[in-house]
């Protein structure tokens, strides 16, 4: 049949720089633009979080990649080859759906073998390969039940199970831990990294969830009305954001409009001179907006940026308390970790803040606030 | 005190729910049932008088003198069951799949011609097949038929009627199960190498079994026992049981020996859609 079409997993394509590469890819439905012009390069053995909000397009560029949607432009290369004319079951990608998909009529087993069958594997290997997947998630010993006799999150394993035993070149992942509850969802978080670890293969998770991201990704691309905002790693989006909605969707941050006045100055609407990186600020002109996240301020002197104002709230929240400082720039907000007992500044007093000019990161003006 | 009561009204609620049901099945399905029973059990004729006398010749007596109707029978309405799945999964298969906002219409489309009443339905079938009708002509002129072959009071006219007589019966029920089939599903088997022909034999189909058990029992049953489409569409060398129950009991009077004969008739079908759903309801056939 098709065995021919996907390689033995034995034998990965060693010359391939990148396992996905997406080129301009564009999804029109009739007038609404799901994926707009995507271009994007997947290190091989990565794990990759698709992160962005409801209706970004996340489900739809991840259909595309596994050819269950037809781009209406660009090209999507996998390990180097344009998969435009094969269809999803010639394409070596397994996804886990977000209702998991099993089938309802065919056993665990069944369900774990159904890949492997239609490419030719029987027998012995057959079911040794199921099982070890099946131990791979922790589930050994269930391969008799129906999906039905299954909790959700057993469910979930043998979706991953599954997809996982083909070893295909990339696995995606559409919101597998979306029905789970919370306690469930971490514990799932830290199993799929182990396991993502485990089989090295490459990993594209799909999420509207920044800290399930955060926790399990190496790179992060942010996703926000079919486009791409920014990609990189947690840490680098995070300490770095380069856009207003980059900044708002990895926790809270302050924005603060002014006018570059230097390769590493920005000066406020308030005439505070601020100091930034250069390269943060290279090649920006005109109006912006830096920004610093409420962790990053210290209360009174000591670093090279400083802030004065009047603190108008402040929210006790066990390990930090949180101020809200009405600046002349604009309103700030501050935690300040708990890590002293007493020290507690009243509404309505005067504070200076400071930060350090590499804890500054620069955005678009016009983006506005969060 | 209150509340023992309230549990106690509870309990005895699905008995109440069930009672009118099963009040009805009593008086009209189980007392005419025993009566039928008591019936082909007796013997005489209509002048003389009819009395029980443990008369097992009826059953005899239908057994050899009319195996070949028995036989005949379940032949036309096995193939015309099987016909009736070929045309009608294609059919409802794309209405449930590629329907769109079309469906409820296309749905209507297939029950439309049943507004018109059984008997009219299968006489047009007669002006459709007859012997100098446009069908005839034109598979004459293509060679499929020789000059001067009929297609009216054949088999193929009774299997013919058959079928299209009972096709919103097999297409109704396949049309709910493919509806209810989760799409994710054929694409989470398209995901794992299956071509969409290997998708389509390894979860669709399997998962609108019960639709295709549905449908081939609603329509094997009544066509085992009909008698309309032989008896206009058919000659007398195409009767079936249905009919000789007919003429047995309109015409000659006979009331044991139709009697016997259903029960003969309900027994083979009993027997058939036992064998049938356990064929179907084991792993073997899902997995
Ligand atoms: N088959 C379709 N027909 C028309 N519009 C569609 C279709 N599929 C998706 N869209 C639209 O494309 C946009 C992106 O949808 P998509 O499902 O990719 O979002 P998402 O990022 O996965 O959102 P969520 O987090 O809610 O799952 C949405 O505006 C959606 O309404
Ligand atoms: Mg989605």
């Amino acid at each position: 049949m098709t065995v021919e079409a996907a390689p033995p997993p034995e034998a990965p394509a060693a010359s391939a720089e990148y396992d996905i590469r997406l080129i301009g890819l564009t999804k029109r439905f009739d007038d609404v633009v799901a994926v707009d012009r995507i271009s994007l390069d997947i290190d091989r053995g990565h794990f990759f979080a698709l992160l962005g909000p409801s209706g970004c397009g996340k489900t739809t560029t991840l259909r595309m990649i596994g050819g269950f949607e037809e781009p209406t432009e660009g090209r999507i290369e996998l390990g180097g080859v344009d998969v435009a004319p094969l269809p999803p079951y010639k394409r070596d990608v397994n996804t886990v759906f977000q209702s998991y998909a099993l089938f309802p009529h065919l056993s665990i087993f069944e369900n774990v073998a159904f890949g492997l069958r239609r490419r030719g594997v029987k027998g012995g290997d057959l079911r040794k390969r199921v099982i070890e997947s099946l131990e791979l998630v922790g589930l050994a010993g269930l391969e008799k039940r129906k999906p039905r006799q299954l909790s959700g999150g057993q469910q979930q394993r043998i979706a991953l199970a599954r997809a996982l035993v083909n070893r295909p070149r990339v696995l995606l992942l559409d919101e597998p831990l979306g029905a789970l509850d919370l306690k469930l969802r971490k514990e799932m978080q830290l199993e799929l990294k182990r396991i993502q670890h485990e089989v090295g293969i490459t990993f594209v998770h799909v999420t509207h969830d920044q800290e399930e991201a955060m926790t399990m990704a190496d790179r992060i691309v942010i996703m926000n009305g079919g486009h791409i905002e920014q990609l990189g790693t947690p840490s680098g989006l995070y300490e770095q954001p380069r856009t207003a909605f980059v900044a708002g969707f990895l926790g809270v941050s302050n924005l603060l409009e002014g006018t570059v006045a230097g390769e590493d100055r920005v000066t406020l609407t308030d005439g505070t001179a601020v100091q930034v990186p250069r390269n943060v600020l290279a090649g920006r002109t005109g109006t912006v907006s830096i920004g610093v996240r409420p962790e990053k301020l210290r209360i009174g002197g000591g670093e090279a940026n400083s802030l004065a104002g009047t603190v108008t709230e402040s929210a006790y929240i066990g390990v930090s308390t949180q101020y809200i400082l009405d600046t002349p720039a604009g309103p700030v907000t501050v935690y300040v970790q708990n890590d002293r007992t007493g020290g507690q500044v009243a509404t309505g007093e005067r504070l200076t803040l400071s930060w350090s000019p590499d804890s500054t990161f620069v955005v678009d003006a016009e983006e506005g606030a969060q | 005190m209150g509340l023992s009561f309230l549990h106690r009204r509870q309990g005895a609620t699905p008995y109440l729910l069930l009672a009118p049901g099963m009040l009805f099945l009593g008086l009209f399905f189980l007392v005419p049932l025993g009566f039928l029973a008591y019936q082909s059990l007796e013997s005489g004729s209509i002048d003389f008088g009819y009395a029980f006398t443990w008369a097992w010749h009826n059953y005899s007596g239908a057994i050899t003198g009319y195996g070949t109707q028995f036989k005949r029978s379940f032949a036309y309405a096995g193939i015309a069951t099987v016909l009736a799945l070929v045309v009608s999964y294609p059919v409802a298969y794309w209405i449930a799949f590629r329907g769109g906002r079309w469906k409820n219409l296309l749905l209507l489309c297939i029950v439309a011609p049943f507004f018109v009443t059984y008997l009219i339905r299968t006489l047009a079938w007669q002006t459709i097949l007859a012997d100098n009708g446009l069908v005839v002509r034109t598979l004459t002129d293509i060679h499929i038929l020789s000059p001067g072959d009929r297609l009216l009071a054949t088999g193929t006219a009774v299997v013919a009627g058959i079928t299209y007589n009972f096709l919103p019966f097999m297409a109704l029920p396949l049309y709910v199960s493919l509806e209810q089939i989760d799409q994710t599903l054929i694409e989470a088997a398209e995901d794992l190498y299956a071509s969409k022909w290997r998708a389509f034999i390894r979860v669709t189909f399997p998962l609108s079994l019960p639709g295709v058990v549905a449908g081939t029992l609603l329509t094997f049953i009544p066509a085992a026992g009909d008698f309309i489409n032989a008896q206009l569409l058919g000659s007398t060398t195409n009767h079936m049981i249905g009919n000789v129950i007919n003429s047995k009991y309109n015409e000659l009077i006979d009331y044991p020996a139709a009697a016997a004969m259903s029960f003969i008739l309900m027994a083979i079908i009993l027997a058939l859609v036992l064998i049938y759903a356990r064929a179907v309801g084991s792993e073997k056939l899902t997995g």
